[in-house]
C-alpha cells in the first residue's frame, strides 16, 4: 500500500519537476544561457494565478491562464532586459559572458522575488485547484488534482516533443541548438529563434509554476530552492539534453518521495544531492550529456 | 616591487586605511558595527575574486568555505572551550582542508559544472548543519561562549587590520608572477599548459589561499557575532552577496571586491527605511552596473594602472 502511494506521489512530483526542468534545459541547449531567475518566473506565475482568483475573483481556469501569460511576459522580459544586452555587449569579453549571464539572471530573479514579497507578502499561497476531490486508486486516496497535475505535465511535454521534432519552427530551433552559425547562413534571424524559445520556456515555466501552486503551494521563499532543483535535475541529466532531464526528473522525484516516506521528510533532498555529487565526480557531463 | 610603493595606488590605499582607522574616535558604535561586518565581507569577496578573476573558476559556493571555517571554529569553542584564537586558527585550517577536498575533483570539470559542484557543496553543508542540530545548533544557530572583544572600537580595528593585511597579501599575490600564471591559465588553459606551467597545481594553490582567507574571515565573523547560523554564513543568498560584491567592485581587481562588499552592506543599511524594497534596490543597482559598466567600480581605474 505504501509502495503504491510512493509510486503515485513520486510520479506526480517527478512530472512536475520534469516540466520545470525541460524549459530550463531548452534555453541552455539553444542559447547557452543558464537562467537562474527560473524559480522566480515559476513563483511569479503561481502568485499571478493566485492573485487572479483570490484578489480579482476570476475563476480558476482564467486564473491559471493569467499565471501562464505572466510567466511568458516575464520570461521575454528576462531575455530583452537582461540576457540580450549581455550577449550583445562589446565591453564584456566573450569567455566571461557566461558568468555575467549567471550573475545578472540571479539578480533579476532576486528583484522579481522581492517585488512579489513586497506586493503579495511572504506568506505561502495555494492556488485554487482546477479539479477538486479525492479518488481512490486500489485503496490509495489520491487527490484528483494530483492526477490532473501528472496528466497535464505529460501532455505538455508530449506537445513540446511534437513541436520540436515535427514542426518547421521546432526544427529551426533544434538546428539552432546544433549550429547557430549554420542556421544564420540559411537565412533565419537568430534573435527571432531566441524569442520563440524564450516564449516557449515562459509558457512551460508558467504551467509548471501554476501546477506547483495548486499541488504544493508557493511563497517568495521557494524561488531559490526551485531554481536549485531545476539546475540539479538538468545537470544530472546532462546540460541541454531534454530526454536526460526527463530521466533525471524521475530519478530525483522518486528518490525524494521515497526518502520522505521511508526515512523522514527532513532528509528529503539529501539523497538526491548525494547522487548529484557522485554523478558530478564520475560522469561530469551528466547521464545523457555530451562533452 | 619598489615601483609599487611609489605608485599613487599605494598612497591612496594608505590614506584610506589610516583615515578608516581613526573612525572609532568620532563615529557611533552602530556605524562601527556595520563597518566591522562589511570588512569581513570584503575579505570574502576578495578571496572569491582571486579564484574567479584570476584562476577563471566560478565558485558558486564561497559560503561552503566560509561556513566550514565559521562552524568549525564555533563548534570547537562551544564543545571544548579552547581559546578564541586557537579556534579561529583551527577554523581556517578546516576550511583549507575542505577547500582542498572540494577542489581536487572539482578542478577536473570545467565551466558550469565546476560552479554546480561548488553550489551543491553549499547545499550539502546546509543540510548537514540542520540534520546534526545537537552539534551545530541547527536552524536556530550555534551559541558561541567567547567573543574576541566586547568593545566596538577594538572589534572594528581587528576587522580593519585583518582586511588590510588580507588585501595586501591577496593583491600582492595577484600581481606576482604566480598571479600572472593564474590569469593565463584562467584565460587559455591549453596555451598556458603548453608554456610549461602546471595549471592544476596553480589553480589548486589559488583555491587553498582563497579557502584560507574565507575560513579565517568566517571564523572571525562568528566570534564577532557570538553566534553562527545558516542565514549568516552558509546560506546561498550570502554567497550571492559575495559574488555580487566582487563583480560590482570590479572583477580581477581584488581591491574592488572589498569596496563592492562595503558598498553593498552600507547601502543595504541606508536603504533600511524603504523596508522590504531595500534588497530590490540594491539588486537593481548591481544589475545596472553589471549591464552597463561591466568593469565595475575599479575596473577601468586599475586596468589603466596595470598597463602603465
Amino acid at each position: 500500500m505504501l509502495g503504491l502511494q510512493i509510486l503515485i506521489d513520486g510520479f506526480a512530483v517527478s512530472a512536475l519537476y520534469a516540466l520545470g526542468a525541460t524549459g530550463f534545459t531548452l534555453i541552455f541547449g539553444v542559447s547557452g544561457v543558464l537562467n537562474l531567475s527560473h524559480g522566480a518566473i515559476m513563483v511569479a506565475a503561481a502568485v499571478a494565478a493566485w492573485a487572479a482568483a483570490s484578489v480579482f475573483h476570476l475563476d480558476s481556469y482564467t486564473g491559471a491562464l493569467v499565471g501562464v501569460a505572466v510567466a511568458a511576459v516575464v520570461s521575454l522580459a528576462t531575455y530583452f532586459v537582461v540576457v540580450q544586452p549581455i550577449q550583445r555587449s562589446r565591453k564584456i569579453p566573450n569567455e566571461e559572458k557566461e558568468i555575467f549571464v549567471l550573475t545578472a539572471t540571479l539578480l533579476w530573479g532576486i528583484m522579481i522575488q522581492e517585488l512579489i514579497a513586497y506586493f503579495f507578502t511572504n506568506n505561502a499561497k495555494t492556488v485554487l485547484p482546477i479539479v477538486e476531490g479525492v479518488v481512490s486508486i486500489v485503496g490509495v486516496r489520491t487527490p484528483k488534482n494530483e492526477i490532473f497535475t501528472a496528466i497535464v505535465c505529460c501532455v505538455v511535454i508530449g506537445l513540446l516533443w511534437f513541436l520540436v521534432n515535427r514542426t518547421r519552427t521546432g526544427k529551426v530551433v533544434l538546428a539552432a541548438s546544433m549550429n547557430p552559425r549554420g542556421v544564420t547562413i540559411l537565412g533565419f534571424e537568430l534573435t527571432n529563434i531566441y524569442i520563440i524559445v524564450w516564449a516557449i520556456y515562459g509558457v512551460l515555466a508558467g504551467i509548471a509554476g501554476v501546477l506547483l501552486g495548486m499541488f504544493l503551494g508557493v511563497s517568495s521563499y521557494s524561488v531559490g530552492p526551485l531554481t536549485a532543483s531545476a539546475f540539479s535535475i538538468v545537470v544530472l541529466g546532462g546540460l541541454g539534453s531534454v530526454s536526460g532531464s526527463l530521466i533525471a526528473a524521475l530519478v530525483v522525484g522518486y528518490l525524494e518521495t521515497f526518502t520522505a516516506y521511508m526515512i523522514s521528510p527532513a532528509y528529503r533532498t539529501i539523497p538526491a544531492l548525494l547522487l548529484l555529487v557522485i554523478v558530478m565526480y564520475v560522469r561530469p557531463q551528466g547521464l545523457l550529456g555530451r562533452r | 616591487m619598489l615601483a609599487f610603493f611609489k605608485s599613487p595606488l599605494f598612497w591612496i590605499a594608505l590614506v584610506v586605511v589610516v583615515a578608516a582607522a581613526t573612525l572609532p574616535w568620532y563615529v557611533s558604535g552602530y556605524i562601527l558595527g556595520l563597518l566591522t561586518v562589511a570588512y569581513y565581507f570584503g575579505v570574502f569577496a576578495m578571496s572569491w575574486d582571486l579564484l574567479f578573476g584570476f584562476a577563471g573558476e566560478v565558485n558558486f559556493g564561497p559560503t561552503f568555505l566560509i561556513g566550514v571555517g565559521a562552524y568549525t571554529a564555533g563548534i570547537i569553542n562551544n564543545q571544548y572551550g579552547l581559546s578564541v584564537y586557537l579556534c579561529i586558527f583551527l577554523g581556517a585550517l578546516a576550511s583549507v582542508i575542505a577547500g582542498f577536498v572540494l577542489a581536487l575533483p572539482a578542478l577536473r570539470v570545467r565551466g558550469p559544472y565546476f560552479g554546480l559542484t561548488t553550489l551543491v557543496a553549499v547545499l550539502m553543508l546546509q543540510n548537514f548543519v540542520v540534520v546534526f542540530a545537537d552539534l551545530t545548533g541547527g536552524e536556530i544557530g550555534l551559541t558561541i561562549p567567547d567573543v574576541i572583544s566586547i568593545d566596538a572600537g577594538v572589534n572594528y580595528w581587528i576587522a580593519l587590520g585583518f582586511m588590510t593585511i588580507s588585501a595586501a597579501i591577496l593583491f600582492g599575490l595577484s600581481r606576482s608572477p604566480v598571479g600572472l600564471v593564474l590569469q593565463a591559465s584562467g584565460q587559455d588553459p591549453v596555451q598556458a599548459g603548453a608554456l610549461g606551467f602546471n595549471i592544476v597545481k596553480h589553480k589548486l594553490a589559488a583555491f587553498i589561499v582563497s579557502a584560507f582567507f574565507s575560513g579565517l574571515s568566517g571564523a572571525l565573523l562568528v566570534f564577532y557575532f557570538g553566534t553562527a547560523s545558516v542565514g549568516t554564513v552558509v546560506d546561498v543568498a550570502v554567497g550571492v552577496q559575495v559574488i555580487v560584491a566582487a563583480v560590482l567592485g570590479g572583477r580581477r581587481t581584488v581591491l574592488g571586491a572589498a569596496l563592492g562588499a562595503i558598498f553593498l552592506i552600507v547601502a543595504g543599511e541606508f536603504l533600511r527605511p524603504t523596508g522590504e524594497l531595500a534588497t530590490f534596490i540594491v539588486s537593481a543597482v548591481a544589475l545596472v552596473v553589471i549591464l552597463f559598466f561591466p568593469g565595475g567600480f575599479l575596473g577601468s581605474v586599475l586596468s589603466r594602472e596595470a598597463s602603465q
